[in-house]
């Protein structure tokens, strides 16, 4: 039997009450593959990631993640998601280190994997410091440690890089990159940046599909339009 | 009950951080006594009425607590952090009445004595193991019901008026309750255990509202 796409969205749609947020996307994402979510502010990005996190449910349409549909079996696949949103979800007065074991708990993983990625992201030394002592891009390495503390196989990116410098942006490959081997929802404002890691694009516009395919499909001007 | 430990212990660290709540709920509790020495203007007070104002004040600075139970998580992206996670969504409910039911006794601890200080005639040594049977009763209630209301409120733009507009009626049968256990332990040569029929009540209550809240609450913190 052929292995469950990764992600299955057919003619998903959510409004927040009159206005539509997503109107009948659909799209497909094989494990392991890269679908980068394309679109201006307000365009849906965010609420599909929600959706897609089992934070927010669909009004119609139907989503199954790993093959479990959703929402009722969320519960499910929970485990296997990984969430690096706008905000980092970390609480202010705690310290990177006291934020993770927190997760690590919630989670049932061990207390070493959180020593590992601060190493990995070269925050131990600061590990200690509350989070709201700490620079964005610092808090970032933090958020970004927290969504892949529990090596989730589906990650969902919300401009992923952003506050980073480029050599924090390299630390963090391993983890979110390519490398990870995860499936990847990536959205960007960065269009250029997101094609280049995409092997799908979903480009959303006022919720609904102005494209779906391969990266290739979409020219320089294409991407203009969706941005305009 | 590992994750509402987890959970529980978070809430505590932050409290003793950032001292944001039950050091407020000690200041109401000490000044609305003040007002109500210099109110009633009256030497003392005893029996019912030293009840009834001793259960009403620990009521209001419970309101504080329960405004301020999920401040964290609705502003720091606790909350989503927490429905991202594989877990049971009752050990947020276990976890927040717990913390609130903590910080009452924790302001309990410094109400009582100042009660008897500005307030009460009688001594309080004599019907202080009755108090704390009744208060503890009471604490459970008005945590329960707080972490409820609390959880639907944080939800919606009046956030801080939803606490006191839904709460407190909610919270009425418990006031009665207490306060009528209270009273005849409150009183000058009264009996030093209270009324098995009040705390009864208070006990159905508590648990009554437990159930409710566990049947309502993954619906409640859902978006």
């Amino acid at each position: 039997m052929a292995e469950a796409p990764a992600i299955e969205l057919r003619e998903l749609s959510r409004h927040f009450g009159e206005r539509p947020a997503l109107e009948n996307v659909s799209v497909r994402v094989p494990a392991g593959a890269t679908l980068a979510v394309l679109g201006r502010n307000g365009a849906g990005k965010s609420t599909l990631l929600r959706i897609l996190a089992t934070l927010l449910r669909h009004h119609s349409g139907e989503l199954r993640l790993f093959g479990e549909p959703l929402p009722r079996r969320a519960f499910a696949v929970r485990a296997r998601v990984g969430l690096l949103a706008h905000e980092p979800l970390l609480y202010r007065d705690l310290s990177g280190r006291e934020n993770l074991r927190y997760h690590a708990e919630l989670y049932g993983v061990p207390f070493e994997r959180v020593e590992e990625l601060l190493q990995t992201v070269e925050m131990r030394p600061r590990s200690d410091d509350p989070v709201r002592l700490l620079s964005r891009g610092m808090v970032q390495r933090i958020a970004i440690c927290r969504a892949v503390l529990h090596r989730p196989e589906l990650l969902l990116l919300d401009e992923p890089k952003a506050n980073l410098d480029p050599a924090a942006a390299e630390l963090v490959e391993p983890l979110i990159g390519r490398a990870s081997g995860c499936t990847r929802v990536l959205t960007s404002h960065d269009p250029q940046a997101a094609l280049a890691e995409a092997d799908l694009v979903l480009a959303l516009d006022e919720g609904r599909t102005a494209y779906v395919g391969a990266p290739a499909g979409l020219a320089g001007e294409r991407v203009k339009e969706i941005y305009a | 009950m590992r994750t509402a430990l987890t959970i529980l212990r978070k809430d505590l660290r932050l409290e003793l951080r950032t001292l944001e709540t039950v050091p407020a709920m000690a200041l109401f509790t000490l000044t609305t006594f003040v007002i109500f020495h210099f109110a009633l203007n009256r030497a003392a007070l005893e029996g019912q009425l030293a009840a009834g104002v001793l259960t009403a004040t620990v009521l209001f600075a419970a309101m504080l607590g329960v405004n301020r139970l999920f401040v964290a998580e609705r502003e720091q992206g606790g909350f989503d952090a927490f429905l991202l996670a594989p877990v049971d969504r009752t050990a947020l409910l276990l976890a927040k009445a717990a913390a609130l039911a903590i910080f009452l006794v924790v302001l309990e601890v410094i109400a009582l004595p100042a009660f008897a200080l500005l307030l009460l005639g009688p001594s309080l040594g004599r019907p202080l193991p009755g108090m704390v049977v009744v208060l503890v009763l009471a604490d459970l209630g008005f945590a329960v019901i707080g972490t409820l209301v609390s959880a639907i409120a944080v939800h919606t733009r009046a956030r801080d008026l939803i606490g006191p507009i839904v709460g407190l009626p909610l919270l009425i049968p418990a006031l009665i309750a207490t306060a009528r256990a209270a009273g005849p332990l409150l009183a000058a040569h009264g009996p030093s255990a209270p009324p098995g029929k009040w705390l009864a009540v208070l006990a159905l209550y508590d648990l009554v509202f437990a159930l409710i809240a566990y049947g309502v609450f993954d619906f409640v913190i859902e978006e």
